[in-house]
């Protein structure tokens, strides 16, 4: 066995049930993907799974009946949905003024929570395109909820600048129609840049995540078509109208998947498409943060105007999605049979790193932004900070800090990052902390502008916080639906990434004769 | 991609080849264990000049179009003529909306800088470069489409789980139902069938 190369000495291992758990068992949490050997590769999936039953148990996700807990889950963030929907109509019919604004504090909540939301989305775009680029094949087990809870993420994020224009009949006016007025839009404004960003960056992630689902569609339509031409006597959805969920689920999983034949010819451009795609969305997903930043680093308010905005907002939007991904995942791997085969302790590791660097990234930032308040001897500037540690929103601010800088340097001890409880615990703590980031930001530069008479709080009225909930419950009911009736995870790049999907890779399962050491290797 | 698939009222183009129950033959597949057994196999067939044919897996197989002899796709210079033709229109939009149509002086800058332009000219560029990624692929693989004679095949709904496919299609002007037979068989193909159109 040679150990130059991993990739074949995991398999030969995985082939031959050697793999064994690492040394960290302890806890009782550690799998053998903790190996720490650095001649073996870790699995990526666990359980020398073969391709038949990865097929099996991830297209049961979506065909078999949910867990207990799916309906109750289910109910409750559909509810909290529809009081964020009421709300939202509550607004719109009555103006802006059923939330906490005022004349000195006129962005609070609203572009908190649109900051966060598409903070929160960037992570899906960067587990799928950014570590595309770098050949890093564990994100094959995450890169589809992650790309959906962007998705979502998006969504609730469009929500909030779109109401909060007040007179949202009017909203079209962002866009460059022509019309009677002979009035065009402003396009040296970054919140048009923002509209453009926004709105590019949803499609594009859009086409991706739909792009990425196209061959699992097709594998669950095959297994639909299957059963009905098996097994006459399936469970029916509507027994009046004697129409079996199966025909149901191959018109719809058919429509989606375009006619998809796994055919190899297109499988090739299908990959050199995905990886455009990659590239595409490896700078837009900077972009899009970037311009977000401008919108407050164009104007001149003491605390806005900085020229780090844009990295630092970009590592924010990192972290703040990597935790919400945790945030989802480690509850789901719990949830669903075998899904801790896929979603390994390796993968917890690798996020749990990513939220260590980013994190430490965003506190470098805060560092700095304190450091230049000082240096560039700008007194409004230093005030304006001064005013964030020890002014009256020090409590959002030292929240900020502990969550978001204190608590993922945890992750430098191993155990914690392998234990998924603590990983979970820091995911929710550093959710927490990224919205007050943007509360932060946004409501303790505005509540102290240059003149006095600008000086003023801000409180939130119950709708602000029915609000904020509610877009919470329309961020969970669509990441639950998307669990019950799509493919969560990618099965042809997760059947791609094993072992045995190597054509060159010779395990038990091809019997007989010894390798043909010549075997033609692509150029 | 003949019309006919698009276009069922059209009649298709005989390839001359009927079943012994006088339908029209599409194709002839044969069925593969493993992704190296049809990796080999992609060898023989494509050494063996093979035109109209294709492998069926249920993911792409690492290096599989050397091993047919793939030619590389169109696609990228598609993608980017679509990408810099969404910058130009941009460009284009922007300065005639902001400095010919209807100039507007903000923040007492130059009416024609182009920076404040380069945002929507980078974000509409992407746009229209990955929808012709998505679009071009679909559109250059033929798809999207109701139906194929494969599908009608019992044993080819296996291809998303785990079983592999050559297909060697009866328009290939090599094709020949028995030495087609034989050479699947000859590279170690199983359960060789014909498909009807």
């Amino acid at each position: 066995m040679s150990t130059l190369d991993p990739d074949k000495a995991t398999a030969e291992q995985l082939a031959a049930g050697r793999i064994a758990p690492g040394p960290d068992v302890e806890l009782g949490l550690a799998d053998a993907s903790l190996v720490d050997d650095p001649a073996r590769r870790a699995p990526l999936v666990l359980n020398n799974r073969s391709f038949h039953e990865v097929t099996d148990i991830i297209s049961g996700y979506t065909e078999n009946k949910p867990g207990k807990w799916w309906w109750p889950v289910f109910g409750f963030t559909a509810t909290v949905a529809g009081v964020g929907v009421l709300m939202i109509l509550y607004l719109i019919f009555t103006g802006v003024g059923v939330w906490g604004l005022n004349n000195q504090v006129d962005w609070a909540w609203d572009i908190t929570n649109f900051v966060f939301w598409i903070g929160i989305g960037h992570a899906g775009t960067l587990i799928s395109a950014i570590l595309c680029l770098f050949k890093q094949k564990w994100r094959t087990a995450i890169n589809r909820s992650a790309e959906a809870m962007t998705i979502f993420a998006v969504i609730c994020a469009g929500l909030f600048p779109a109401i909060h224009v007040g007179r949202i009949w009017f909203i079209w006016f962002v866009f460059p129609i022509p019309t009677y007025n002979y009035i065009w839009p402003n396009f040296r404004s970054p919140l048009l840049w923002d509209v453009f960003a926004v709105s590019t960056y949803f499609t594009v992630s859009l086409m991706f995540w739909y792009m990425g689902m196209i061959p699992d569609l097709a594998m669950l339509r095959d297994r639909a078509a299957k059963r009905l031409k098996h097994s006459p006597g399936v469970p029916r959805a509507l027994p009046m109208l004697s129409i079996r969920a199966d025909t149901i689920r191959l018109w719809v999983y058919g429509v989606l998947s375009v006619g998809w034949r796994f055919s190899s010819r297109h499988w090739h451009r299908y990959e050199k498409a995905y990886l455009i795609l990659a590239g595409l969305a490896t700078p837009l997903v900077l972009s899009v943060h970037s311009i977000v930043s401008m919108d407050f680093a164009t104007a001149v308010l003491p605390g806005w105007h900085t020229t780090i905005f844009p990295p630092y907002f970009v590592a924010g939007a990192i972290f703040g999605g990597f935790a919400m991904v945790l945030f989802l995942l480690i509850p789901a791997r719990e949830l669903y049979p075998n899904m801790k085969d896929f979603i390994t302790h390796r993968h917890l590791e690798n996020m749990a790193k990513i939220l260590l660097v980013t994190g430490s990234m965003v506190g470098f930032s805060y560092t700095m932004e304190f450091f230049i308040a000082w240096y560039s001897g700008n007194e409004y500037e230093l005030f304006a900070f001064k005013n964030r540690a020890t002014g009256p929103y020090w409590w959002a601010y030292w929240t900020m800090i502990s969550c978001n800088v204190l608590s993922p340097q945890l992750f430098w001890i191993k155990r914690c990052r392998q234990h998924a409880g603590w990983v979970f615990l820091v995911a929710l703590l550093v959710t927490i902390g990224m919205w007050f980031e943007r509360f932060v930001i946004i409501v303790t530069s505005l509540h102290r502008a240059f003149l006095p008479g600008e000086w003023g709080m801000f409180f939130p009225t119950p709708v602000d916080i029915l609000t904020f909930t509610g877009s919470c419950g329309i961020f969970l009911t669509l990441f639950l639906l998307f669990m019950r009736y799509l493919p969560i995870f990618a099965v042809a790049e997760l059947k791609a990434v094993m072992p045995q999907a190597d054509p060159h890779h010779h395990g038990d399962e091809d019997a007989g004769g010894p390798e043909p050491a010549a075997a033609k290797e692509p150029a | 991609m003949p019309l006919s698939d698009y276009f069922p009222f059209l009649p298709p183009k005989g390839t001359g080849f009927v079943t012994p129950e006088g339908r029209p033959v599409h194709a002839i597949v044969a069925e593969f264990d493993t992704p190296a057994a049809v990796y080999k196999a992609a060898e023989r067939i494509r050494d063996a000049g093979m035109r109209k044919w294709d492998v069926h897996s249920p993911f792409p197989i690492h290096g599989i179009e050397d091993a047919m002899g793939v030619r590389p796709t169109f696609l990228p210079r598609l993608v980017a003529a679509m990408g810099f033709a969404g910058a130009g229109l941009a460009l284009t939009m922007q300065w005639w909306m902001n400095y010919i149509d209807f100039p507007m002086v903000v923040q007492g800058k130059s009416l024609n800088a182009w920076e404040p332009f380069m945002p929507v000219i980078f974000e509409l560029g992407v746009l229209l470069a990955a929808f012709t990624s998505l679009l071009g692929m679909l559109a250059l693989n033929g798809l999207p489409r109701w139906h194929h004679p494969l599908f009608s095949k019992d044993q080819f709904l296996e291809v998303s789980d785990d079983r592999f496919f050559i297909c060697i299609e009866a328009r290939d002007p090599q094709f020949d139902p028995m030495r087609t037979k034989a050479l699947l068989e000859q590279v170690g193909g199983t359960n060789i069938d014909l498909v009807e159109d």
